[in-house]
């Protein structure tokens, strides 16, 4: 038998209807939706008389516009409130489950995916967000997909796809202390650049990956699209197992073991074939900080901001020019003398608990400096913070200068009222540093939770391995 | 969906690499409930100026670009988010057809969902059309979908390169979904040979999914 790729295992088994020439229509296993991109997705359905064909197989929440304040508080943008009620009443007629703001398991939807056990290996997962990739950490086909999309698979259950191209992406050695997965994927991106992956469904293996925790390969996965790739996957392994084993929606006793067994199949075979293979060492890799204005506009943390003329392509110079006068960066400067104004840990990148403990260990004790104007710690999902709270995290956080929050999307993408003000520099934990995301005329610099961490009490960027990392994961 | 087949237009340029999806649709009208009047918005931070002022200096607001129809852009257009707005602002501009030598995936695909053309040139072909727009005030392309090729008046022809099922869902304007219930029997059939392991395993502790504090 021609040895498979991943990919091309979960692909086949999943094949409902294959014409020569055409794409194929492929099932998926998983739905989620959020209240942004599926309005039109279930008025488009109601205008043409269609059902949703299975709702059981369909998950809902409310996560890119909920407050992460108080809750049961009126909610004063009427248009989030419209798309809120637009979503519960979707659901409701439609038999879809929602977990909507004031739920317990409320979260950012590719957060909760994985922690309530929806997302499994093996198993095709779409949602109407780009982010939807981060559920490939589980070895689960999972990639982002349009509104007509949304619509095409509350209706058949089924996707029009053709098979992509495979990316297989190595990250040999061991990760130096301080140095996370967050690092690893800016520093990856920074290779392959923001297109690199185009048209490819990447792949992540090497010690260095294989060593990471389910959180840590969650944040790998899910910038897997801002380097093009629309999905990027790691296969299971007893990490992963031991991850889902108890989680409400994995199969219990028995059927767990067997689901294991079935699991322990979904990996590359010896000798399959990658139509694209990158390899980098960890060793090499330093704590990563976004300069400019898309993800692969990036550097270590000893590096000095670019020259528009360090670049050979026409087209980079320009693109590096309008960065900086964006960013407000001059070339040359040292990154760590760039100040910062407001902190943000939080988004589906770096919201979950190995990401909050190892902030929370390195700010524990210090203060955020004075000319820090907000930091803000919004954990992933509301059963992320109450772990969180169990574990005494949020205290030290408050002590410490930062505002505790309830979960969502917050300020990496500004639709609720966490927007980054303009002209302000922000060191995020976020996925995207495009102009304007965090706010209008906004400056974020994207980096790990530590980074951000160590940013908020210093005030501006430093090298964390010259602090006190031991928590990192 | 509108049926796609040939069109002449005029021609804007967008010179800037990884065009991002949050510059066409800013995060603040993503709260919408319906497809429709994203055109205006399209590009909405770099097209206006506090107060909705057109910026004379982006480049759609160039008096000569004014009901252009043609959209001539660089390498990896439409990178990030996937929200479909982006394709929605671009037809409601007036745009029926992307000329660029690479798109990101997501939007690439959307564009199909909604009658847009997003034809691929090559990299040094794309940048002759970005020369002859500059130099030619009301530069403008025709695009024939069914022989392939976007043409000008001088003499220029270009073939494109577009995938043969993509093309028919243009030229037919076809409904993906019509087209993917004609084969709700194999749809049935896969899930009953696959029900053994796709049990959902609905657990009792968030039976009361909705509202449960």
């Amino acid at each position: 038998m021609t040895p498979k790729t991943l990919y091309e295992k979960i692909w086949d088994s999943h094949v409902v209807h294959e014409e020569p020439g055409k794409p194929a229509l492929i099932y998926i296993d998983r739905h989620l939706i959020h209240e942004g991109t599926s309005p039109q997705a279930f008025a488009g359905l109601k205008a043409e008389g269609r059902k949703v064909r299975r709702p059981d197989l369909t998950f809902a929440v409310m996560d890119h516009s909920v407050p992460t304040t108080d809750r049961t508080l009126p909610i004063i943008d009427n248009d989030a409130k419209l798309q809120f009620d637009a979503l519960e009443k979707n659901c409701r007629e439609s038999g879809v489950r929602l977990f909507d703001m004031h739920s317990r398991h409320q979260g950012i939807v590719h957060i909760i995916g994985p922690e309530l056990g929806i997302t499994q290996p093996g198993q095709t997962l779409v949602c109407g967000d780009s982010h939807t990739s981060t559920h490939g950490a589980f070895g689960t086909l999972a990639f982002g997909i349009g509104t007509s999309e949304v619509e095409h698979v509350l209706a058949t259950q089924c996707m029009v796809q053709s098979r992509s191209k495979t990316l297989h992406i190595l990250v040999h050695g061991k990760r130096p202390k301080g140095v996370t997965a967050k690092d690893i994927i800016l520093a990856i991106i920074g290779k392959i650049g923001i297109g690199g992956g185009n048209g490819h469904v990447a792949e992540y293996g090497g010690e260095a990956i294989r060593s990471l925790s389910m959180d840590g390969r969650m944040t790998v996965c899910n910038m897997s699209i801002e380097g093009g790739a629309r999905a990027g996957m790691v296969a299971p392994d007893d990490t992963t197992f031991a991850y889902l084993e108890g989680r409400p929606f994995v199969p219990r006793g028995k059927a767990f073991q067997e689901a294991v067994a079935r699991w322990k199949q979904l990996r590359t075979d010896d000798g399959a074939q990658f139509d694209m293979t990158v390899e980098l060492q960890a060793e090499k890799i330093a704590p990563q900080v976004t300069w400019g204005t898309n993800p692969g506009m990036v550097t270590s943390v000893t590096a000095r901001v670019p020259d528009p003329h360090d670049f050979k392509d026409l087209n980079d110079q320009k693109a590096t020019e309008s960065a900086l006068k964006y960013m407000d960066l001059k070339p040359g400067t040292p990154i760590v003398d760039i100040p910062v104004d407001r902190v943000f840990i939080g988004s589906c990148t770096n919201s979950r608990l190995d990401d909050l403990r190892a902030a929370a260990h390195l700010v524990a004790g210090k203060h955020v400096a004075k000319n820090i104007k907000q930091a803000l710690i919004v954990p992933g999902s509301r059963g992320i913070k109450s772990q969180a709270e169990k574990e005494g995290l949020d205290k030290i956080f408050t002590a410490a200068g930062f505002e505790w929050r309830d979960a969502g999307c917050s300020m990496c993408i500004g639709m609720n009222a966490d927007v980054l003000p303009p002209h302000e520099r922000s060191a995020s934990t976020s996925n995207r540093n495009f102009e304007g995301r965090q706010g209008k005329d906004s400056r974020t610099h994207l980096v790990s939770p530590v980074m951000a961490a160590a940013a908020a009490i210093a005030g501006h960027f430093v090298d964390v391995r010259s602090l006190d990392v031991s928590s990192v994961e | 969906m509108e049926p796609f087949n040939t069109h002449t237009g005029l021609v804007a340029p967008l010179d800037r690499v990884n065009v991002d999806t949050d510059q066409m649709v800013p995060k603040q009208f993503l709260k919408a409930l319906t497809r429709e009047g994203f055109g205006r918005i399209l590009f909405y931070d770099w097209r206006y100026l506090p107060g909705e002022m057109p910026n004379p200096e982006f480049v759609l607001n160039y008096p000569r670009y004014k009901g252009a129809s043609v959209l001539l852009a660089r390498a990896n257009f439409g990178c990030g988010s996937s929200r479909e707005h982006a394709p929605w602002g671009v037809k409601d501009y007036g745009f029926r057809v992307i000329i660029a030598p690479s798109y990101a995936d997501i939007f690439y695909n959307n564009c199909f969902k909604n009658g847009i053309l997003p034809a691929t040139l090559s990299e040094e072909q794309v940048e002759e059309l970005f020369q002859r727009t500059e130099k030619e005030e009301g530069y403008s392309l025709s695009v024939d979908l069914p022989s392939q090729t976007i043409s000008d008046e001088h003499g220029l022809r270009y073939k494109f390169e577009i995938v043969p099922s993509r093309k028919e869902v243009l030229l037919k304007g076809l409904d993906d979904i019509g087209t993917s219930l004609q084969h709700a029997a194999a749809i049935d059939a896969y899930e009953k040979a696959h029900a053994a392991t796709a049990t959902m395993y609905d657990p009792v502790d968030v039976k009361y999914y909705s509202n449960g504090r």
